[in-house]
């Protein structure tokens, strides 16, 4: 047990990660409150979707831990661990949907797994997470038959299956059109405010940074470490450093130069 | 002194021009369109000029350019080359900006590729290197068997997530629809083994022995071997390219991070099916085999047909049936392990999906041929 404050859902200390010899991230310390969309930004190769592993167990950390409200998630047992992941949900980069299933099966699937549930039961919590990311009548679909948006939705859907506290999003934005992208960070908006889920985004899409994100981390992949944190906002109006700046501004390096 | 040329592609005209106009000065004019435009013969009378005559200056005018492409810089990028060795002073006149642009930058690349650079190893550190991965991959491998010993004890205590409907799907592709060419390929190796042994027999008049032959050459390993054979180019190929695509989908992450394990809900529908599936086309092999043989016996070495099947219903031992079951079971769970465990552990990229398939195939194939001569000695050590 480590002794948090209230409001603190989500914690990291002293985490190190890579594969094998390879670090990708050191000494990364960071805490993620209740309810906050929660963004980890940084450019490619820097360990965003690596970080995602290490958050949810499948990969384990080179050093330190991961506190879930309170408790060590990296150091539990499988048994707790996996008690511990049913207050999790993830949506992933492709919505690794099951292709052999269709969406309702595919939503049903940790239902029917961690509840006992009856038939009619989940059938109705189905068709209500459909209906929350907009996918009313498509239960029946296989994932090849909709289209990548809609995949992502249904992704979305089957993370919020169990009701979970904390949501993970790899790259939501990744591979849909600025329509797309905008209705789901949408939706990942008003599914926080609603449920008061905490969501954990992984991305470096900057509209979906500035439009959903509360507070923020940045990973940088030369020195391997966070080198800043806060609102993303308050650090586009004040950048710590020149790599944040440029990554928030696209790379309009002007600025720093005049300052 | 005048250059003229057809354009290949669209069949205009252009042409360069290149004349000495002071007397150490070479004016190079560019007119008409330069699309596709490749002639070592004039770069190189043009640059034998620029050599020979130890000029001091190259003019390179543009203003009848009409359109180019990247071929044209590449021209131009080689005589820049040239002069800025020999110290020939380039004076542009006239070039467009966008020309400006693509040569400025060809004349700022790098042309030298950077080498990634190697690790060296030592060859004794490659020697403990691969000896390292090699029992590594054993332990990986046991571990995995041991992994799913424990999947069917969850399934026979109900504790595992199996989906029967995943069951029957997977059923049907490794069972039925796996009949016919089983039993096309058996007839045909049942052919071909009264062919060839009827050859030997015939030299001391037993052509009857043929039956013989066949019956107990496919009941007991022939009829396994070529199911084994089959199914594994057939399912095992498919277990792993498919389980492999879950892994590049990062449908195995979901599985794992939703607390579903992997083992239970793929490895075991897959390692049942065929474990089912596989005596059964052993049994079908081993029949259209011995048709096959049949076939050859009777209209071929006219052999009656009752006195063929006489000898063949002779020969047809129980024991050495149900070795052939036995063969068909042990291999059965050798290609859905091979596909398996090689799908799983494929990487994240649609080459390693193929990498897993071939890898699948080859060990099911390789690992069936080991054990069945294990299983041949131990046998015949025991006296069966």
């Amino acid at each position: 047990m480590k002794i948090t404050t209230q409001n603190e859902k989500l914690s990291v200390h002293n985490l190190t990660m890579g594969y094998g010899n390879f670090i990708l991230q050191k000494n990364m310390n960071f805490s993620v409150n209740k309810g906050d969309v929660f963004i980890v930004m940084g450019g490619s190769g820097c360990g965003k979707s690596s970080l995602l592993k290490v958050l949810t167990g499948l990969i384990p950390p080179l050093k330190g831990n991961v506190y879930i409200d309170g408790i060590n998630f990296t150091k539990a047992d499988e048994i707790t661990q996996k008690e511990m992941m049913k207050k999790v949900g993830i949506l992933y980069q492709s919505g690794a949907l099951f292709s052999s299933m269709t969406l309702a099966e595919n939503i049903a699937l940790p239902l029917t797994q961690y509840t006992s549930y009856s038939k009619e039961t989940i059938k109705d919590i189905v068709s209500l997470k459909l209906a929350l990311v907009g996918l009313t009548g498509f239960e029946n679909f296989y994932p090849s038959e909709i289209s990548g948006g809609m995949k992502k939705r249904a992704g979305l859907a089957r993370a919020l299956a169990l009701d979970p506290h904390i949501v993970y999003f790899d790259e939501p934005s990744a591979g849909l059109d600025p329509v797309s992208s905008k209705l789901l960070d949408d939706l990942i908006l008003n599914i926080n405010q609603s449920l008061g889920t905490t969501m954990i985004v992984v991305t470096h899409e900057l509209s979906s940074i500035f439009a959903i994100g509360n507070n923020s981390i940045f990973l940088d992949a030369e020195t391997k470490q966070i080198i800043a944190q806060g609102n993303p906002k308050e650090l586009l109006k004040n950048p710590p450093n020149e790599t944040v700046y440029n990554f928030l501004t696209r790379g309009k390096t002007e600025h720093v130069q005049k300052t | 002194m005048f250059y003229f040329m057809k354009n290949q592609v669209n069949n205009k005209k252009f042409f360069i021009e290149y004349k000495t106009q002071k007397e150490r000065d070479v004016l190079l004019t560019l007119t008409g369109d330069f699309i596709h435009f490749e002639d070592a013969v004039f770069k190189n009378n043009l640059l034998n000029i620029l050599l020979n005559n130890n000029l001091k200056s190259l003019i390179i005018q543009a203003d009848k350019l009409t359109s180019w492409d990247t071929t044209l810089t590449s021209f131009l990028y080689r005589i820049i080359k040239f002069c800025q060795s020999k110290n020939i002073i380039i004076k542009y006149e006239n070039i467009p900006d966008e020309l400006t642009k693509l040569l400025q930058l060809a004349l700022t690349v790098d042309r030298k590729p950077v080498q990634p650079t190697e690790n060296k190893v030592s060859f004794l550190e490659d020697i403990g290197e691969k000896s390292i991965f090699i029992f590594q991959t054993i332990k990986k491998g046991m571990s995995f068997i041991q992994e799913t010993l424990f999947s069917f004890g969850r399934l026979f205590k109900k504790k595992a997530v199996v989906r029967f409907v995943d069951f029957i799907s997977v059923m049907n592709e490794c069972g039925p629809k796996a009949l016919l060419i089983v039993s096309l390929i058996s007839f045909m190796v049942g052919l071909i083994l009264a062919f060839v042994g009827s050859i030997q027999l015939k030299l001391f008049g037993a052509e009857i022995y043929v039956a013989s032959l066949v019956t107990i050459g496919m009941i007991r390993i022939m009829g396994a071997i070529m199911a084994g054979i089959i199914m594994s180019g057939r399912t095992g190929a498919s277990y792993a390219a498919s389980i492999g695509t879950m892994q590049v989908n990062e449908e195995l992450d979901a599985l794992k991070t939703m607390g579903i394990s992997v083992i239970d809900f793929l490895v075991l529908p897959r390692i049942l099916s065929l474990i089912i599936t596989m005596p059964i086309l052993v049994m079908l092999a081993d029949f259209m085999g011995i048709l096959g043989g049949a076939f050859v016996g009777i209209a071929l070495l006219n052999i009656p047909s009752s006195e063929y099947f006489k000898y063949a219903i002779d020969a047809f031992g129980l024991t050495n049936f149900l070795v052939g079951i036995f063969h068909g079971f042990i291999f059965g769970f050798i290609i859905a392990i091979c596909g398996c465990y090689y799908g799983i552990n494929s990487g994240k990229n649609a080459d390693s999906v193929g990498l897993a398939t071939t890898k699948a195939v080859v060990s099911s194939i390789v690992w069936m041929i080991v054990l069945t001569g294990l299983i041949t000695w131990a046998f015949s050590v025991m006296g069966i």
